[in-house]
């Protein structure tokens, strides 16, 4: 094997206002043809930056301050813009993440093709053709002729990959450099993807630099391995040795924080540990404040809301609905449930949903027609036990979400009913603002970066629900309680002075559960709350998660489009597919035997973490 | 602490941004004088040019210091009618600038509400709003203003028109520039709607009210404030667009554009100061809100950085 | 296309039937119809005949209505003023206006897009920024200042173009052009420009903004990384990308060009509606000013009918999604 590419002491920088941030520091990197080298690491790692300095194409004002490329013998730092965009296409390519964004809208397949081998190869255009339709063919496009004059947006997300990977490799490029390719889609089409790579780089012996953050895409597809950390390298190998027994403490962090598919662990051990805190944040305190105060008025307060009792029972449409486990009938549960409210031992459905359905009626209110409008959910039914974790899965466009904004109030449902505690949930719009239900159901969002008012202080966006729920009058209580809240959901007190944009996203997802736990939920809903973190901050977040779980028995609704973290989190499974419920079932039972087809292949076309040490 | 607050003051963006642009701090210094100038006419100025019993026609169309025939009482000279030139444009900067901010206040008061309930509601609310918008666009500002003019000119007896002038030209020019500040809070406030911190309220069961006022309108304040300055540019320009065509402020009152419509009619016999002057001023003021809007503009918005 | 090209002629209506409403305001409202036509010494019996004639005390729907009729069949009725057909007098000033702003739109157009183009690629070179400097300018000098710089330089002091008026004229059937004869262009160059200065500065910044947004997507990073071409990268891929925004800016930009005419033709007493409407504001000629506004609504609903057509040229995505329902 030859080597294409061996980059040694790389060092690239970028002046801030701050001083020079180095992005990359002293890096080392090998790559050999017919060979798929994967670099992984977190957000600011500077995986990215290996890439763009290797294309010549990095951000301003970023310059590489020390270093060679070596590429094919010539080094790359030395060369000039002219000779650079030279080598561009034709010897070195690239993929990029978001195939939605990557090709030109304007421009049909064919003719962004044929520009790009025309621009390489002094050939005709029927000739550039040829190859254009060859290429496509190779990357498994069907019906070439008729579709390569169609334009980009005709594509299908996985189709379109296809075609950016055809436009990188129709010059034979010697290297091409994948960042995050398949991280835009979803595992269905991630697994073909990662396949045609794989067949690519072997049969055209290229070599292939794959950026990724997912431990998973790296144990499917690639030979070598290098971990980087703030720039830096950490380790490097054949990725059997890199991810089976890594040297590194923070590779074996990395590792033990990804979220298995194939067990269930009680905790993630072995956290990394990287905010660092200094001696102002951690001494500043509110007088009184603790996380055990928090927890003994969140305490209180459960025992309190128990004892209230529903007010209407369950109606027939009930017995229809799809059930889990309940052992006693529905409306004997009910009537149960009112006697022995003072209990809070027996399970009890915390959460029917029955028949429901959500349809969006797409585009401007028209005046003059009725659009059929589009099916985001349809004959949905389950229940859900007080006191579990209930994961909802799905790909994109599955509805998911959607279901959350329905139970929420912020869609209504077109037809279908929402019992919460037995009782029916009027739809958002007719809701009245002061229902009980607005604080008993609280919501974690996706977004830790959109999901907090960015000109609040910490302080007054958890103080709001207490206010607006009136919770608690006097200030100083109200004070005492965030900043207990906040060490229970392991945040420095003296967070709650600063403003969301000070924390970075792991520490914003605390503030918004901190948020969402000062209501004194009974349900709390968390709508994909890990997926914008990183691998080690999500480990954390979901321990976190599990604790609070655990100590205020709250029910919770745990969307996501991860299986593996589906199976660290829920009691029971819930599978949506295009609006549809597709299986419910316990976790366990679905992981090992997973009745319907389309769960088996979801668990299929899951990467594998094969070469994962079986650690626990 | 001074570490800490240095630290802080480099975290804010626009602080950061304003102390490296030189530019803007210009802009930002010239600006100040004009309406600090402006707004202490009657405290600098050497005469008071609305007083008719201090003008004296003797001394009409007196160049500046540095010329010939010049007197000293006049630094930059008189215009037709001996009234002190530098008064004069004192007093005309002031009218032109209340007018403005008048105007601004008025269209970005109305802008901003219907902005942000058409963005937060959307609907047919928003339909019907868009509408107006659009008719409103059919007819650029400048047409709204002398139309809004015409139809005063209408309505009213002449004798009230020119006391009630400068009310109607604020409305003019206020209500041919509310659309801007509409449709941007508008387009702003539906992106921040859809944003999960709203939803976070919205779930919570918050009056519709406290969301926009509390939570959307605090975090739009960016592009409001590039409208706001780019739009006092326009105001103040349309205002001197409409004295000079003579349609504005009444001539006993003159503000900057009928003292450049005055001037133009000396320009071809020599009296050049009075055309120069006013303008100059007027494109000193403009530029620098200008400069100061273009800054506002690329610091609120990240993609150009 | 079809129920896209129909669900904007329903919007150009309403824009014209909401216009046609303030201009119909206007004329009923704004100060007296029969007072204004007239004179002192006429009987309040007379007047009265004639408010019933012209249907003045017909219900206000009726009166709308043949109002609208009238406007929809060109009777545009007599100025207070000169006693003259409305229509008449219109037509005859508008080729004047017609013409200053085409021109002047093909100056903003042709020089603004090009230096657009280039400062948005040369970000920090010093032709750039000198360009960038002076289009701040442009924005801040107010047209009339233009006007009468460009008049004091190259009418009174160098003496090389005329300052006023319209100069030689040829008459094509109703239509006065100034196209055709060299003194003509002389009178033309100067509001042209004057009139241009300010769309051209817009066009700049804006074609300027546009680019630099397309140069950061990730297409055009794709494009660059497979080595196209710069020329092809800058405008095949790049500029072509900016054309939306750019044509439905300049769309309502020809509205402005027709609106700040009404200054520019003031400054160069050049003889088109602009001016035709000023003098109708000044005198409170209503007639006038109700047809020239539903005229000038009516361009640029026009306009924009076309800029919405030119979106199916350019963009496949509007283009065949109207063709696959």
């Amino acid at each position: 094997m030859s080597t294409v590419l061996n980059i040694t002491n790389l060092s690239v920088k970028f002046p801030t206002r701050f001083g020079e941030f180095t992005a990359l520091d002293k890096v080392d990197l090998e790559v050999n043809a017919g060979e798929i080298h994967g670099l992984v690491g977190e957000s600011g790692a500077g995986k990215s930056t290996v890439g763009a300095a290797i294309i010549g194409l990095l951000q301003s004002p970023g310059y590489i301050s020390d270093g060679q490329i070596n590429f094919m013998g010539k080094d790359l730092t030395q060369l000039d813009q002219d000779s650079y965009h030279e080598l561009r296409g034709q010897h070195i390519s690239m993929i990029f993440q978001d195939p939605q964004t990557s090709l030109n809208p304007l421009l049909t397949i064919s003719a962004q093709l044929i520009e790009t081998i025309r621009q390489h190869a002094d050939i005709s255009i029927a000739q550039a053709r040829e190859r254009a339709i060859a290429l496509l063919q190779e990357t498994g496009i069907h019906d070439v002729e008729n579709r390569m004059d169609e334009y980009p947006h005709q594509f299908s997300g996985g189709m379109r990959q296809r075609v950016v990977i055809a436009l990188a490799l129709c010059t034979d490029p010697e290297l091409i450099i994948a960042d995050e390719p398949t991280t835009a889609l979803d595992v269905s089409v991630q697994k073909q993807i990662l396949a045609l790579i794989r067949t690519l780089c072997t049969e055209r012996n290229i070599g292939i630099i794959l950026i990724t953050h997912d431990i998973g895409v790296i144990n499917e597809v690639t030979d070598q391995v290098t971990v980087l950390r703030s720039g830096r390298v950490i380790e490097t190998g054949l990725t059997a040795e890199v991810l089976g027994t890594p040297a590194d403490e923070y590779t074996k962090a990395l590792m033990a924080a990804v979220p298995r598919l194939d067990k269930r662990l009680e905790r993630f051990r072995n956290i990394v540990k990287d905010d660092v805190l200094s001696a102002e944040d951690t001494s500043w305190k509110v007088a009184g404040a603790s996380a055990q105060f928090a927890s003994d008025w969140l305490l209180a307060e459960q025992a309190e809301s128990s004892r209230q009792t529903p007010q209407t029972t369950l109606e027939a449409t009930k017995q229809q609905s799809t059930q889990l486990s309940i052992e006693q009938s529905t409306q004997d549960s009910s009537i149960e449930l009112s006697k022995k409210s003072t209990l809070q031992t027996a399970p009890q459905a915390i959460l029917s949903v029955v028949d429901l359905a959500v349809t969006f009626h797409s585009g401007q209110p028209g005046w003059f027609r009725k659009k059929a409008g589009f099916k985001a959910l349809s004959g949905i039914s389950f229940d859900m036990q007080q006191g579990q974790v209930l994961g909802v899965v799905g790909e994109s466009g599955s509805g998911k979400s959607t279901l959350a904004k329905a139970i929420v109030g912020l869609v209504d449902p077109s037809a279908g009913d929402i019992f919460f505690r037995g009782e029916a949930l009027p739809p958002g719009s007719v809701r009245a603002r002061s229902h009980q239900t607005r604080r008993q159901i609280q919501m974690v969002f996706q977004d830790p970066y959109s999901s907090l008012n960015n000109r609040r202080t910490v302080e007054d966006i958890i103080a709001e629900p207490i206010r607006f729920y009136d919770l608690a009058n006097d200030k100083q209580l109200i004070r005492k309680l965030v900043a207990s809240v906040l060490e229970l959901v392991e945040m420095p007190q003296r967070a709650m002075l600063k403003y969301p944009h000070q924390f970075s996203g792991g520490q914003r997802q605390r503030i918004a559960v901190a948020r969402a736990l000062v209501a004194r939920p009974d349900f709390l809903i968390c709508d994909e709350p890990t997926s914008a973190l990183d691998v080690s901050i999500q480990a954390q977040m979901l321990n976190l998660l599990k604790d609070l779980q655990q100590t205020f028995g709250l029910s919770i609704m745990f969307i996501s489009h991860n299986l593996a973290v589906i199976r660290q989190m829920a009691d029971s499974v819930v599978v949506l597919k295009n609006g549809r419920l597709v299986e419910v079932a316990e976790t366990e039972q679905f992981f090992n035997a997973p009745a319907d087809p389309y769960s088996q292949m979801l668990l299929r076309e899951t990467p594998s973490l094969s070469l994962l040490q079986a650690n626990g | 602490m001074f570490e800490s607050l240095r630290r802080s003051a480099l975290e804010n963006e626009l602080f950061y941004l304003f102390l490296n642009s030189r530019v803007a701090q210009v802009a930002a210094l010239v600006a100040l004088l004009t309406i600090g100038g402006a707004a202490l006419a009657p405290l600098i100025a050497p005469t008071d040019p609305y007083d008719i019993a201090s003008i004296d026609i003797m001394d009409s169309l007196i160049p500046p210091v540095w010329s010939e025939d010049s007197d000293a009482r006049f630094l930059i000279g008189t215009d037709d009618q001996g009234r002190d030139l530098l008064s004069a444009i004192l007093y005309g900067t002031r009218l032109s600038l209340m007018v403005g901010l008048l105007s601004i206040g008025f269209a970005s008061v109305l802008g901003v509400s219907v902005g942000l309930m058409a963005g937060y509601f959307g609907g047919r609310f928003d339909a019907i709003v868009m509408r107006i918008a659009d008719v409103q666009l059919s007819l650029p500002a400048i047409l709204t203003a002398l139309l809004i003019d015409g139809i005063a000119r209408g309505i009213l007896p002449r004798d009230k028109h020119d006391g009630l002038m400068i009310v109607v030209l604020t409305i003019a020019i206020g209500l041919s520039l509310w659309v801007n500040f509409a449709r941007t809070v508008r387009a702003s406030t539906f992106v921040e709607r859809n944003k999960e911190y709203v939803q976070a309220s919205e779930i919570m069961g918050m009056h519709p009210l406290r969301i926009m006022l509390v939570h959307i309108l605090p975090n739009i304040m960016g592009p409001i404030l590039v409208i706001l300055t780019v739009d006092l540019a326009v105001a103040v320009l349309l205002e001197a667009t409409l004295s000079f065509l003579g349609i504005g402020v009444p001539a006993n009152q003159p503000s900057l554009g009928t003292l450049i419509r005055i001037g133009t009619e000396y320009m071809f016999s020599g009296e050049w100061w009075i055309v120069i002057f006013p303008s100059g001023m007027l494109i000193t003021m403009i530029i620098s809100i200008n400069v100061l809007g273009d800054f506002l503009r690329d610091a609120f918005n990240p993609r150009l950085r | 296309m079809l129920s896209f090209i129909f669900r904007r002629l329903m919007q150009s209506v309403f824009v014209m039937l909401a216009v046609s409403l303030i201009a119909f305001s206007l004329f009923r409202f704004v100060g007296d119809p029969v007072a204004q036509m007239v004179g002192q010494e006429t009987s309040i019996e007379d007047q009265e005949n004639l408010r019933e004639r012209l249907g003045l005390n017909d219900p206000l729907t009726t009166q709308y209505l043949r109002f609208v009729g009238n406007l929809a069949k060109g009777e545009f009725g007599y100025s207070y003023r000169t006693r003259q057909p409305v229509s008449e007098m219109i037509l005859s000033r508008m080729p004047a206006t017609l013409e200053l702003g085409f021109v002047s739109l093909i100056i903003s157009l042709l020089v603004g897009i090009p230096a657009g183009i280039y400062t948005a690629l040369k970000r920090g070179g010093i032709l750039a920024n000198a360009i960038l400097v002076t289009t701040l300018v442009g924005i801040s000098v107010p047209t009339f200042v233009i006007g009468i710089f460009l008049i004091y330089v190259f009418g009174v002091e160098l003496g090389w173009l005329p300052t006023f008026g319209r100069g030689e004229t040829v008459q094509i059937g109703w239509w006065q052009t100034s196209f055709l004869t060299w003194e003509g262009w002389k009178s033309l160059l100067l509001p042209a420009i004057t009139l241009g200065v300010y769309q051209l500065t817009l066009t700049m910044r804006l074609v300027r903004a546009e680019m630099q947004d397309v140069l950061k997507t990730d297409f055009v990073k794709f494009a660059t990384a497979r080595g196209i071409n710069y020329r092809s990268l800058y405008f095949n891929h790049a500029f072509r990308n900016t054309l939306v925004p750019v044509v439905t800016i300049i769309g309502l930009q020809l509205g402005g060009i027709i609106a700040f005419s009404i200054v520019t033709e003031s400054v160069f007493q050049w003889p088109g509606m602009g001016l035709l409407f000023l003098d109708s504001i000044r005198y409170v000629d209503i007639p006038v000013m109700s047809v020239y506004l539903v005229l000038i609504a009516m361009m640029f609903v026009i306009i924009n009918l076309l800029v919405d057509l030119l979106y199916f040229a350019i963009d496949p995505r509007v283009r065949l999604k109207g063709a696959h329902g």
